[in-house]
Order: C-alpha cells, then sequence, then structure tokens
C-alpha cells in the first residue's frame, strides 16, 4: 500500500529526514519509536504533506501512485490519514460541520454522492459510540478549549468518520489517561481490516500491549536503524536507544 | 517561525470579481451634478414636500456650508468633491406604483437579479411550491422562509414597498420616507432629526439637506411585527451620491426586526453614499437592526468603490427599551461608520454586534458609541475586525458613563483576524465614565489565520479556499448568529465570497 523509498526531507536548510525506507502493506500495523528530535513527526509531516517540508530526495507512493506531487487535501482525500501530535483548535467552526464538509469532500473525490444530513447524522453516531467518543464533544469548536486527551480522542473519532487507507497516529496515545488508552485502542482494533494500515508513533510499549504492532521500527537519526516484531519494543523499554547507535 | 511560501501564499490576492457589477439600463431622471439652494429646492419640489420639509432642508444645508470634513479617522479623508455629484436620480415614470404589474419589468429583473424578492403575491396567496420558500441551513435543517416586507430603493427613490396592506391590518407603517412626509407629517416632523441632529457631522448635514429617500417605520404600542421588515438600497446610476435616510419608531412594548441590504454597480469614479439611520425605542420597545453592507468595494488597486460615510444612531428613550445593531459590512472602498445607541431610558440595553471585512485597498474604520444615561444601563459591543490583502479595519468605541447613570455595565470584546502579512488591526475604544459604579470590561484579541489551522482542515481533504471560508465564518459566528436565520446564511456566503482569493 505505502511504500517509501530513500526519503530525504529538510526544513529550514536542516536535513531531517536522511534516507529513510518503509514498506507498510494492507491489513498491516506498523509501530515507529525512536528518540526525541529523531524525524518521527517530521514523517508524518512529509506524508500529509505539510509544506515547509522540502523532500530533496527519494520517492513515496500509496498504491502506486506518487503522494507527493498531490496537495495536502488530494492525499487526505487519497486516503492518508494523520492523528496530529498537536491537534488544532479551529474557534467557531463546529466540529459536527466541520467532519461533514471533510467526509463529503473525500465522497466527491471518490465518485459517491454527498451525504444528507440525516444520513450523515447516523453515520456520526455509530461512529461515536464504536469509538466512545462524547457526545457533547461533536457539537462543539472544532477542539476549542477541548483537553489533551479530548483532543486526541477527538482524532480517532475522525478516524473512524473519514475511514481512510493509511492512519499515521502521532503519538495519539501521549496525555491520554489509563482508561482512554484502552478505549482508544479498542476503537482503533475495531477499525483494523484487510483494506486498510495503521503507523502508530509511539514512545510507549503499553500501546503496543493494546493494539498489536505487525513490524516495529527504530527512527533514529533520520532514517530506521532496526526493525523488528513486538518484542523489539519490550527490548527498547529495557535498554533505550544508545545500544543501538 | 515565518515560513516563506506560505506569506506569499497568504498574500497573494487574486480579486474575486464583485457580483454585483452589472448597470440597469433604464431611462433616468437625472438632475446635473452640483449643490446649490436650487438643488435642494428641486429635490423637495420633485417630491411635492410641504414647506416645513423644505426649510428643514435649507436649515441643514446652511449648516453644512460651514462644516469641515472630519479628521479623527484613521485613515487619509479622500477629496470629496461636493460638486461633482448628481443629487438626484430616478427610473423615469415614478413615482409610487400602484401595483408591482407598474413597475418597470428592468428594474424588476434588476432586483430579482439581486435576489430581492419584490414579488409578494405568490406568497400571500399562499402558494408555497417554490423551492426558494424553503431554506436549508448548514445542518440541512430545512425551514420554511420567514415572510420579509421590503422597501426597494433605487438611486434616489424606493420604487417598491411589499406586503404594505399586511403590515396595516396590524396597525404598522412601512412605507418610503417620501411617503411618509406626505402621509405621516406628524410623525416626521416629531421624530426627524431627534436622534441624529442636523449638525452631528458634515455628511449627515448633507444628508439632512439633499436626503432623497428612505425608508420609514412606526409600529404602535404593544405590536410585534409579524415579518421582518427590509429595505434593499441599489446605486445604479453615474455619478450620483445616494443619501437615504431611514426612520424606525417603536412605540411602548413594540417589537421589530429591520434589515438592510445594498449593492452597486462596478465602476471606476467613486460614489459616496451618506446615508442617516434613526431608531427610537419607546418604553419597553426593542427594535433589531441589521445590515449586510456589501457596495461595490472598488478593484484590487483601488480604483473606484462606494465612500460609505454613514451617521446611525438609535435611543432607548423609555425604559427597559433594547436597540441592537448587527452589521456585515464586507464592501466599500471607504466605510466610516458607528452605529450607536443612547441609554436614556432606566434598565434599557444597547447591542452593536460588527463584522467588517477590509481587503484588497478598502478601508473600514468602524465602531459604536455607547451612552449611558439611565440607571441600570447595559450595553456589549461585539466587534470581528477582518483585514486581507492591504486591507486596514480600525474599531473606533466610545463608552460613555453619564454622571446619573448607577450601576451600568459595559462589556467590549475586539477580535481582530489578519490574513497575510500587509493589512491591518487596529482598535481606538475610548472610555468616558463619570459615575463610579459602573462596570466595565473590555477583550481583545488580535490572531492571524495560521498556517497550522489552514494545514489541519487540508489534511482532512479541505482545500485551503474552503478552510480560509470556514475559519473566517467560525471568527465571526458570535456576530452571524445575531442574524436573522435566512440572511445569517446568505451572509457567511457573501463572506466567502468576498474574501475569496485572498489566500492561495
Ligand atoms: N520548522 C522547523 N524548523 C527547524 N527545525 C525543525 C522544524 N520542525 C522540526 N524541526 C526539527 O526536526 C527534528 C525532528 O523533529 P520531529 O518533530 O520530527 O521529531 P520527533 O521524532 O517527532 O520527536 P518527538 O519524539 O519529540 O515528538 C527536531 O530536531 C526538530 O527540532
Ligand atoms: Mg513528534
Amino acid at each position: 500500500m505505502l511504500s517509501i523509498k530513500n526519503l530525504h526531507a529538510r526544513v529550514e536548510d536542516k536535513e531531517i529526514l536522511k534516507g529513510l525506507n518503509l514498506e507498510v502493506k494492507a491489513g498491516e500495523v506498523h509501530a515507529i519509536m525512536g528518540p526525541n528530535g529523531a524525524g518521527k513527526s517530521s514523517l508524518a509531516s512529509v506524508l500529509a504533506g505539510r509544506e515547509n517540508y522540502e523532500v530533496t530526495e527519494g520517492s513515496v507512493t500509496l498504491d502506486g501512485k506518487d503522494i507527493l506531487e498531490m496537495a495536502p487535501e488530494e492525499r487526505a482525500r487519497e486516503g492518508v490519514f494523520l492523528a496530529f501530535q498537536y491537534p488544532i483548535e479551529i474557534p467557531g467552526v463546529s466540529n459536527i460541520n466541520f467532519l461533514k464538509t471533510a467526509l463529503n469532500e473525500i465522497r466527491t473525490h471518490r465518485g459517491l454522492d454527498p451525504m444528507t444530513a440525516k444520513e450523515f447524522l447516523q453515520k456520526s453516531k455509530e461512529k461515536q459510540a464504536l469509538v466512545e467518543f462524547d457526545a457533547k464533544l461533536v457539537n462543539r469548536s472544532l477542539n476549542e478549549g477541548f483537553s489533551g486527551g479530548e483532543k486526541k480522542r477527538n482524532e480517532i473519532f475522525q478516524l473512524a468518520m473519514l475511514e481512510p487507507k493509511l492512519a499515521i497516529l502521532d503519538e495519539t496515545d501521549s496525555g491520554l489517561d489509563i482508561d482512554a488508552l484502552r478505549i482508544v485502542s479498542r476503537g482503533v482494533n475495531k477499525l483494523r481490516s484487510e483494506n486498510n494500515a495503521f503507523i502508530l508513533i509511539t514512545h510507549y510499549q503499553r500501546l503496543l500491549d493494546y493494539i498489536v504492532p505487525d513490524y516495529v521500527h527504530v527512527l533514529s537519526d533520520g532514517k530506521i536503524v532496526k526493525t523488528g516484531g513486538k518484542e523489539l519494543a519490550l527490548e527498547l523499554e529495557e535498554k533505550g536507544y544508545d545500544w543501538l547507535k | 517561525m515565518e515560513n516563506n511560501t506560505d506569506t506569499e501564499f497568504l498574500e497573494s490576492l487574486a480579486d474575486k470579481e464583485y457580483e454585483h457589477g452589472f448597470v440597469t439600463n433604464i431611462e433616468m431622471d437625472i438632475l446635473p451634478p452640483g449643490l446649490n439652494e436650487d438643488t435642494i429646492r428641486f429635490i423637495s419640489a420633485k417630491k411635492n414636500e410641504p414647506q416645513w420639509m423644505l426649510e428643514w432642508r435649507l436649515k441643514a444645508y446652511n449648516a453644512f456650508l460651514k462644516m469641515e470634513l472630519p479628521t479623527w479617522q484613521n485613515f487619509k479623508m479622500p477629496e470629496m468633491n461636493f460638486q461633482g455629484i448628481s443629487y438626484y436620480a430616478a427610473p423615469k415614470n415614478t413615482p409610487k406604483y400602484n401595483s408591482l404589474d407598474e413597475v418597470d419589468p428592468e428594474l424588476l429583473a434588476t432586483f430579482e437579479k439581486l435576489g430581492i424578492p419584490l414579488n409578494e403575491r405568490k406568497k400571500l396567496l399562499g402558494v408555497k411550491d417554490d423551492v426558494a420558500d424553503v431554506i436549508t441551513d448548514e445542518d440541512g435543517n430545512v425551514s420554511e422562509r420567514p415572510l420579509v416586507a421590503i422597501d426597494a430603493v433605487f438611486d434616489s427613490v424606493s420604487v417598491a414597498t411589499t406586503y404594505k396592506e399586511e403590515l396595516k391590518k396590524h396597525g404598522i407603517i412601512f412605507c418610503s420616507i417620501s411617503e411618509a412626509i406626505q402621509d405621516h407629517p406628524e410623525l416626521v416632523k416629531e421624530y426627524i432629526g431627534s436622534v441624529v441632529p442636523q449638525t452631528d457631522n458634515i455628511f449627515a448635514a448633507l444628508n439632512s439637506a439633499v436626503f432623497s429617500d428612505g425608508s420609514f417605520v412606526y409600529i404602535p404600542k404593544g405590536v410585534r411585527c409579524p415579518m421582518e421588515l427590509s429595505t434593499y438600497f441599489r446605486i445604479n446610476a453615474e455619478n450620483t451620491g445616494q443619501f437615504e435616510r431611514t426612520l424606525i419608531i417603536a412605540d411602548e412594548g413594540a417589537y421589530v426586526s429591520y434589515l438592510e441590504g445594498c449593492t452597486a454597480p462596478q465602476r471606476d469614479e467613486h460614489q459616496l453614499h451618506a446615508a442617516i439611520v434613526e431608531i427610537v425605542a419607546h418604553k419597553d420597545a426593542e427594535v433589531k437592526y441589521s445590515t449586510v453592507q456589501n457596495w461595490y468595494p472598488g478593484d484590487k488597486d483601488g480604483l473606484g468603490g462606494v465612500y460609505n460615510f454613514v451617521t446611525k444612531r438609535g435611543i432607548c428613550k423609555g425604559a427597559n427599551s433594547i436597540i441592537s445593531w448587527t452589521q456585515v459590512e464586507t464592501g466599500s472602498a471607504i466605510t466610516w461608520k458607528y452605529p450607536s445607541v443612547i441609554l436614556q431610558g432606566d434598565n434599557s440595553y444597547g447591542e452593536f454586534y460588527s463584522v467588517a471585512v477590509a481587503k484588497g485597498k478598502q478601508i473600514a474604520d468602524t465602531g459604536t458609541k455607547m451612552i449611558h444615561i439611565g440607571k441600570n444601563t447595559r450595553s456589549r459591543i461585539i466587534s470581528k475586525g477582518i483585514s486581507a490583502g492591504n486591507g486596514q479595519n480600525s474599531y473606533r468605541g466610545l463608552v460613555s458613563i453619564g454622571a446619573k447613570a448607577d450601576n451600568a455595565r459595559n462589556f467590549t470584546q475586539c477580535d481582530s483576524m489578519l490574513i497575510g502579512d500587509r493589512c491591518g488591526a487596529h482598535t481606538f475604544p475610548y472610555i468616558d465614565a463619570k459615575n463610579p459604579t459602573a462596570t466595565l470590561e473590555h477583550e481583545a484579541t488580535t490572531s492571524k489565520i495560521g498556517e497550522d489551522q489552514i494545514f489541519y482542515l487540508n489534511a482532512r481533504g479541505i482545500d485551503t479556499e474552503k478552510a480560509v471560508e470556514m475559519i473566517v465564518n467560525g471568527f465571526a459566528k458570535e456576530v452571524l448568529n445575531k442574524l436573522p436565520m435566512e440572511f445569517a446564511v446568505e451572509a457567511q456566503k457573501l463572506l466567502a465570497v468576498s474574501l475569496e482569493g485572498s489566500v492561495g
């Protein structure tokens, strides 16, 4: 599904990604771990198309299509979803109207009719239940005044609504309390299917107890320096990252 | 951190064509440019006015001659050639049609094209097959379009007023001010100039001398007006000024919601619009006045556009009365207006909710004055300024608390949003408190539409144009929510259209 080859990217003349390779197939879950400042969020930003990152070398394809050529909204419509490490507040824009707009943009791109208000509200109710998202937050302004954890859970609610092919979760677990972590994980597990794939960026092996990954990668200094199975996360928890340098 | 591509991106101003810039070709009676006593006599005679009205106009004209242009505003006052303006332009064969069938079809078509329904028959017959009678809000809720009575003013004259008969049943008077001078002289005489004195400022003096038409509303004691009242102003003729005058009187316990809209064709020279609105709210009365101002703003280099110098003021005369101003200002090359409330009655309440857009070379200098005189008077000011391109947006407000205004309260909030790096937002809040029991609160914020916000929406499949539209409408929501529902939807669209091309 996703194929990243020799990816180099810079921001403000500083090279952050330095020849990164990653293959993700449909149905898989990949965890990416690594020290602070290694470039994990940068990778997520480059995949989602944040403008201030300049790709200097390499390629990224999603189901064979070159996504680096696409504007961020086109990537989203093609099925890339980034759950932000720091979700943005947009005052006065209601969460639900925002989602309706987003969903209909994506549907239009796929040649589907926009959803009627009724269909949409039905879907929203189902997904709220699926990821146990508080109905009160659905009608508030987008992330405005949400607690850190509520913001993270809203990302997962959006994920459930938009049903992307490839979901990248950038530290969605940070800031969640123990119950919320369990709820969010359960939600993600329910959303997993043969047709989609997840990249989980995390610092904590605990998340991987709930969402069991097929692969664990260590990203350090702009490259994947080690890949293993779930047990790699346990080993990292014990030994830290120094031994990999 | 400032990102270069994004700044350029935010600054690139591709100007969206002004939608209402077309010209109607219709035979007109136009007075040649120029201003002297004869001009005023001509207008007054054309309208068959009584002597007292002519004298009132001439008095204003004499005051006007001695007055100077104001200098305190936050922009360089353009040169005003008062002799270069035509002070009267009216479609031939007016005034006043007895039925809409007599109205020039070209005129009806003009208002049709502007989306102003002058055809009331359908509604009165209860025919509801027209799709336009049903409106859908952004959540998809469908409701019936509320009834709106409209007074349509084309250049200098009112060409049609709808639902007059229906309103008459409730004792409501809704007509052009010219008709009111003929048919209800005692009311006009009593109230005209009682809120905005002739000598208030030079534009008010000019208007008082040459006003051509406008709307008149009287709601009798205890009557709740059963529909929205609305005036729609259209400048069409070249080199003309529009000087309309609106007078709204709500007697004890009355209620009315009133909306004003306006457009003008696209022309290379500036046109002056110097209007006056006066509102009187007696004891327990409430008047809601909403404006959606979309005069031609000029092109992106500042060529053409309407100079909008307007004096709007209401007086809460009786106890417990309420006056509420809501304005969405997207048009005009220059907007200079400060809808104000004189809170004279005890426990009276004044409100000012405003969204002003300044893009391209537009200048908006707008705000309000809340004059607290009575006891326990309260006021609330919510101002949202949006600046893009080279636009300059100033909020100017005065909260004045008189010596006898015990326990007066004001809350003021001024939020500014900047789109790009070349525009500006300024606030000038003045306070003049002569009573120590007053409670005054002021909050102000300035924000930039952040690339973070845009990217977040992009990352959900929403393009930049739409993202800006959403962010701006979110920013202005508190004000838009104040508008009557169907106009809120219109105003949202208008905001989006007026900022189209401001980003990306
Ligand atoms: N706009 C920018 N300008 C300069 N440096 C930047 C910019 N954005 C990111 N960086 C730098 O790029 C490096 C990688 O940052 P990134 O956010 O990708 O790290 P991370 O692996 O996600 O770290 P963490 O685990 O702390 O979230 C950091 O050194 C960061 O300071
Ligand atoms: Mg990070």
